[in-house]
């Protein structure tokens, strides 16, 4: 049963700061509330206060620039999976919002939501961190950025102070030659990822060789991580099926996974191994063409 | 302290207070009375409870009634004009879409809303629509038929 709270729809971000600043620790931020809404009813939430920032429009933006994408927090799922602009220039984003749930929980859901709640089996971080995403928080002493490599701590904790809230996420411009792919292994289409994969390879003009590399796992530790070690396998070589296979292997030690229902902890190491050498040949094939 | 939440739904308007805590499926059944729309596992997971709020499906058991506020919601009875069924409603009858019924409203709610977003989807289109809303009985294929005949134009709106 969920506990009876109150409830406040600020109209501004200006109005939201201020109930965040007052009520501090006894409120949660609620927006499309598909994440939240199941824990409040596990009893594993119960705010006394609720701030339902769903309705704040001036956070609900995907804008194009020349340095890069923002998309404001309160943009829902679906809303960026059918933007014209991230089709066509940030076509990973698109693929991972459309596998992220069902359609019903996508059109309500938001990205800020899904990045705030800090579930170390959501698709979005590690989509973000191959992109190199740079989040915005507000707070009552202004603003502040956080790469999201710096905002994902632990099981459902972010670098949220008291009295923040996230914004926005900022996205640069992709190098030239970059290929990016993100795949999730799931029994249900648009359940949780059992782990999952994200790369992101820019390969030198011309010459073929893996110029920059970014690897991130879903699912597979405390939080979504960079598979740094895996990425110093490939950076600065040719890609061969030999440096492939010493990735995946690299990247499956760097991995902390537990054990549940849906895989052990040594199914889901062998998912990291099989599935970033094959995201990686899917980058390098799409860096080709780019 | 309860609040005001003025919406409409299937066209009627509705002034009530409720709980900041109800959601939006405690609302259409237990206040308003339209039980059209199961609650099934009330984690999100079924689909069972699908509406359409402003024209998108939504889970009714995942959203804040509160956030409905200002909103256009249609439920499952809402689908009829008069005593006309919907045309999806005519194509679930006539394909045999169900046999225990408990998913049928939600079934039909996530086939209207894609529709309504793309009125000729593929086989495939149409699976990845209703890929939020298990059935239990049918093996989804007499779903999948249903909303094939009315993509093909075998059933008429009702005037």
């Amino acid at each position: 049963m969920i506990k009876d709270f109150e409830h406040f729809a600020p109209k501004t971000l200006k109005e939201a700061l201020a109930l965040l600043a007052k009520y501090g620790d006894d409120c949660k931020v609620i927006c499309g509330g598909q994440s939240l809404l199941i824990l409040m009813r596990q009893g594993l939430v119960s705010p006394k206060y609720m701030v339902d920032i769903k309705g704040l429009d001036e956070l609900n933006y995907i804008k194009d620039g020349k340095d890069g994408l923002k998309i404001g927090a309160t943009t829902t799922h679906r809303t960026i999976e059918k933007s014209a602009v991230i089709k066509r220039k940030y076509p990973v984003l698109a693929e991972m919002e459309k596998r992220l749930a069902s359609i019903q929980t996508r059109n309500w859901g938001t990205i800020g939501g899904n990045v705030c709640h800090g579930d170390p089996a959501a698709d979005p971080a590690p989509v973000f961190m191959v992109l190199d995403a740079t989040l915005t928080v507000a707070g009552a002493k202004g603003s502040r950025s956080i790469p999201i490599d710096k905002f994902c701590l632990d099981y459902f904790e972010v670098a949220l102070e008291p009295g923040e809230l996230l914004t926005e996420i900022k996205l640069p411009v992709p190098p030239p030659h970059t290929g990016t792919v993100y795949t999730k292994f799931n029994i249900i289409e648009s359940d949780l990822a059992t782990a999952s994969v994200a790369v992101s390879l820019t390969l030198g003009s011309g010459d073929g060789v893996c110029q920059d590399i970014r690897i991130a796992l879903g699912a597979v530790a405390p939080t979504a991580i960079r598979a740094k070690k895996a990425e110093k396998v490939l950076k600065g070589k040719k890609i061969t099926e030999a440096l492939l296979a010493e990735a995946g292997e690299a990247a499956a030690k760097e991995t902390e996974p537990i054990s549940d229902i849906a895989a052990s902890e040594e199914y889901r190491r062998e998912l990291v191994r099989v599935l970033v050498p094959r995201m990686t040949r899917e980058a390098l094939a799409r860096a080709k063409k780019a | 302290m309860k609040k005001e939440l003025k919406f409409k739904v299937n066209g009627q308007p509705y002034d009530i207070f409720v709980k900041p805590k109800t959601l939006l499926v405690e609302v259409l059944r237990d206040l308003i009375g339209l039980t059209g729309t199961k609650r099934g596992c009330n984690s999100s997971s079924c689909g069972a409870c699908t509406v359409m709020l402003n024209g998108m499906s939504v889970k009714s058991c995942s959203v804040l009634a509160l956030q409905a506020n200002g909103a256009e919601v249609v439920t499952v009875e809402g689908l009829a004009k008069g005593n006309e069924l919907s045309p999806l409603q005519k194509a679930f009858l006539d394909h045999g879409a169900f046999q225990c019924g408990f998913c049928t409203p939600g079934m039909l709610m996530s086939s209207t809303a894609l529709l309504t977003e793309n009125p000729k989807p593929t086989k495939l289109e149409i699976k990845e629509g209703i890929d939020g809303n298990i059935c239990r009985c049918t093996g989804y294929n007499s779903i999948i038929r249903a909303v094939t005949a009315v993509v093909k134009g075998e059933y008429k709106e009702a005037k």
